[in-house]
């Protein structure tokens, strides 16, 4: 009797391992091995000139002392960081209003399902074909600009494209229309998941709307809110489509919307494993250092 | 029992849709293979047909594939171009379907990979890394390059000098200089071929020299871009007129360019060329002045002045530029209504043109030679493509005598026979100073000098940019 029921618990573990092996390989395979890999070659010369294989030769911290000493890299985390709370503002603050009004039952929304649908859409194209949409519309001789004409605003065509603002605010544009859906969602999954008693008691005590949203709703909300951005936040410094399609790849102008991964990948033309490895690794650090601040810094208010 | 069945089943649903998951990623693996297998279907029905051909044709093909060669020809290339040329004109050739044909018993196999974003050049890369080690049927035979980037393959030894394959200098005797240079090592070695001569021309609105100079003929309209200092003193009375000179600083680059005196890379230091300052210099005074824009070239914004609306004087090009891509097919396109002419402009240059390289390792090396000096130097086979295809052919008495030909002439260009023009600039241009680095460079000063001259940047900050941006790309080169 004894025996039997222990074999039986065996048994139970060794599915629960099984179900673990996809995951383990996924892990494996796909983030484990070349996360270490990328350490490894981050401290190699190894690049190709033409067809010539140059490396891979060890040169220890050369390829980080490169990166850290030409600035580049702290002017393209900058350009990243301000794309990324451009984008992300707006964003946060629609999806939280849209959350409490879609989450609040005295408001009787009609056609919700509909404008759930709506708001998600953008996220369902591929960012390279709405950045390409945006290309043209706003290209000097573009929709855009001659509407702009034709209704007498502008006298010639804004060049979108050739002026650091436009370009910077026509990137985070893009990010905001596409991800304030998915944020949406995610909110109202979490005021849904608030008691409701909560509010009637707010009610009764007399609260206004306004108490209710700032005193019950965004308290009760922040494990949500405090994955929502640090996924967000992860999402933003690996920005790389939208600028990329958009500035045809150059970053223009001046550089002034090249993202870190647009920079990683200059590296690529070249093959260059090393350089790239290194940039990949100070990515790493930096996105560790932000998630880590992110999560302290949303901690330590509730102490 | 019933639970371990269920959760077996579980378990392999989840493991299957993991593969499943990994297929999506190995996308190009499971197409190769795909194509692998098409190839031996392909085969088997090579096989069939030869035996029927090969009693029917007359064996010119067949007769030269040396027996003892493979029976496979690899051919690289970017486009349907090449394919369509072969497909048209090479005594022999079969089509089976759209990526395989046969000659005589060798099967053809055509890998296209489109340029888009170096694809093909990535590609090409990494198959001529394993040549050495691939089996006899899957080595390159035959591989294409453009110009801007020929040295990169050229300048090595994954590529055949033609002389190995035997072919003759005399052979190639009718082909224009400019085209062997661009394929030449650096030991002076000769290691390509091409069917085509891309010469370019200053093309201009008749409509537009009409109504600013009074007249549109080409002799006298050359007077007003005789050399840069005329083309920028005309560009101010074109722009009085409500005209652009040019529609983009990026329609002259190439003309600046091709007449550099030095190379980009002198002993592995980035090095500018006087000429291209001068570029630098005129274009910035031109967009300043609002005499032209700084689109990038196929941009629906540089399209414009393919159009009368466009108001745009002139586009610098090669044959195929105006016979293909300016919108000549499009109702009320200047092009369509046979309103541009042709005339040499400031200084001689050439746009485009494909080389046709043979592999180092190939297993069917007579044939490679067959195909190159069928393609490229047989007369009656160049005056083919001439009047079919409307290119121009790297053979100078075949051009030679279609430009002495009065009864050809052009209608986009309202009649005019532009070819005499085009044989006296392929004779003058001079490409002694290419370099392996060029497209990158040339890309990346183009985008480095839009800042500039868009007012974004001073032209040091400009300048620098370039600098890294090339020691991107190249990360063996300093400045």
């Amino acid at each position: 009797m004894k025996t039997a029921k222990k074999g039986k618990v065996v048994r139970y573990n060794k599915w629960g391992y099984i179900f673990l092996i996809p995951f383990v390989t996924v892990y494996l395979i796909f983030q484990f091995i070349p996360l270490v890999s990328t350490i490894y070659n981050s401290f190699f010369e190894n690049y190709r000139s033409g067809l010539t294989q140059i490396g891979p030769n060890f040169i220890g911290l050369e390829n980080y002392q490169t990166l850290l000493t030409n600035g580049d890299l702290w002017t393209y985390t900058q350009n990243t960081l301000i794309m990324w709370v451009m984008g992300f503002v707006p964003q946060i603050i629609v999806s939280l209003l849209l959350g409490a009004w879609f989450s609040n039952p005295s408001l009787r929304l009609k056609c919700q399902r509909f404008f759930k649908t709506v708001i998600y859409l953008p996220n369902l194209i591929m960012a390279s074909a709405f950045a390409m949409l945006f290309f043209t519309l706003f290209s000097d001789g573009g929709p855009i600009n001659s509407m702009l004409i034709q209704m007498g605003i502008l006298d010639e065509p804004f060049k979108f494209m050739s002026n650091v603002w436009s370009t910077r605010t026509l990137v985070a544009f893009m990010n905001f229309i596409m991800w304030f859906g998915n944020t949406t969602i995610l909110l109202m999954a979490g005021m849904m998941g608030i008691d409701t008693s909560l509010f009637e008691a707010a009610e009764v005590d007399g609260a206004t709307s306004t108490q209710v949203f700032f005193k019950i709703t965004l308290p009760l909300l922040r494990p949500i809110l405090i994955y929502v951005m640090i996924t967000s936040l992860i999402g933003g410094l690996q920005m790389f489509d939208v600028p990329q399609i958009l500035t045809n790849a150059t970053g223009d102008p001046m550089r002034s919307t090249m993202t870190l991964i647009m920079y990683l990948n200059k590296h690529l033309f070249s093959k260059n494993y090393g350089l790239g490895g290194a940039l990949s690794v100070m990515l790493f650090i930096i996105t560790g250092i932000l998630s880590m601040i992110v999560y302290k810094f949303s901690d330590s208010k509730e102490k | 029992m019933k639970k371990k069945l269920l959760s077996t089943l579980l378990s392999v649903a989840m493991v299957s849709s993991l593969l499943v998951g990994c297929g999506g990623s190995t996308e190009e693996a499971t197409t190769e293979e795909a194509a692998a297998t098409e190839e031996a279907a392909a085969e088997e029905t090579a096989a069939e047909e030869t035996t029927e051909a090969a009693e029917t044709e007359e064996a010119a093909a067949t007769e030269t594939a040396a027996a003892d060669e493979g029976k496979v020809l690899n051919i690289y290339c970017w486009n349907e171009e090449f394919k369509s040329r072969i497909t048209a004109h090479y005594p022999g050739y079969t089509e089976v379907d759209a990526t395989t044909g046969t000659i005589g018993d060798v099967t053809v196999n055509w890998n296209i990979t489109p340029n888009d974003d170096n694809a093909y050049q990535n590609n090409l890369d990494e198959t001529l890394l394993k040549q050495a080690d691939a089996a006899a049927d899957d080595k390159i035979d035959i591989f294409l390059v453009e110009a801007d980037y020929a040295l990169k393959y050229v300048d090595t030894d994954y590529t055949m000098a033609v002389t190995d394959l035997g072919i003759t200098d005399a052979d190639l005797a009718n082909q224009y200089q400019y085209t062997k240079d661009i394929v030449t090592d650096s030991n002076g070695v000769l290691k390509g071929v091409s069917w085509q001569g891309c010469p370019g021309a200053m093309f201009y609105s008749r409509e537009a020299a009409k109504e600013i100079f009074g007249t549109d003929d080409p002799a006298e309209v050359q007077k007003y871009v005789a050399d840069w200092a005329t083309f920028t003193e005309t560009a101010k009375t074109v722009a009085d007129a409500g005209y652009k000179m040019t529609s983009s600083v990026n329609d002259t680059y190439r003309v600046y360019s091709n007449n550099v005196s030095s190379k980009w890379v002198v002993d592995g230091k980035i090095n500018i060329d006087d000429n291209l300052m001068a570029w630098v210099e005129n274009s910035k005074a031109m967009v300043d002045a609002g005499q032209t824009g700084t689109h990038e070239l196929w941009s629906d914004d540089w399209s414009k002045g393919f159009y009368p609306e466009g108001k745009v004087f002139c586009y610098f090009g090669p044959a195929w530029l105006i016979n293909f891509s300016m919108a000549a097919d499009v109702e009320g396109s200047i092009g369509n209504q046979g309103g541009w002419a042709a005339t040499e402009g400031p200084q001689g240059f050439y746009w485009g043109g494909t080389w046709i390289c043979a592999a180092n390792g190939t297993d069917n090396a007579s044939l490679v030679k067959d195909i190159m000096l069928q393609m490229t130097t047989n007369e009656t086979v160049m005056t083919e493509i001439v009047v079919e295809d409307d290119d121009f052919v790297n053979n100078k008495p075949a051009m030679e005598a279609m430009a002495a030909d009065t009864s050809y002439s052009s209608t986009i260009l309202g009649g005019q026979n532009p070819l005499a023009m085009y044989c006296a600039g392929a004779e003058k241009i001079d490409l002694s100073n290419l370099s392996s680095y060029d497209q990158g460079c040339n890309e990346e000063f183009q985008n480095a000098m839009k800042n500039y001259f868009e007012g974004n940047a001073t032209l040091d900050e400009a300048l620098d940019l370039f600098y890294k941006a090339v020691v991107e790309k190249y990360p063996e080169l300093t400045y």
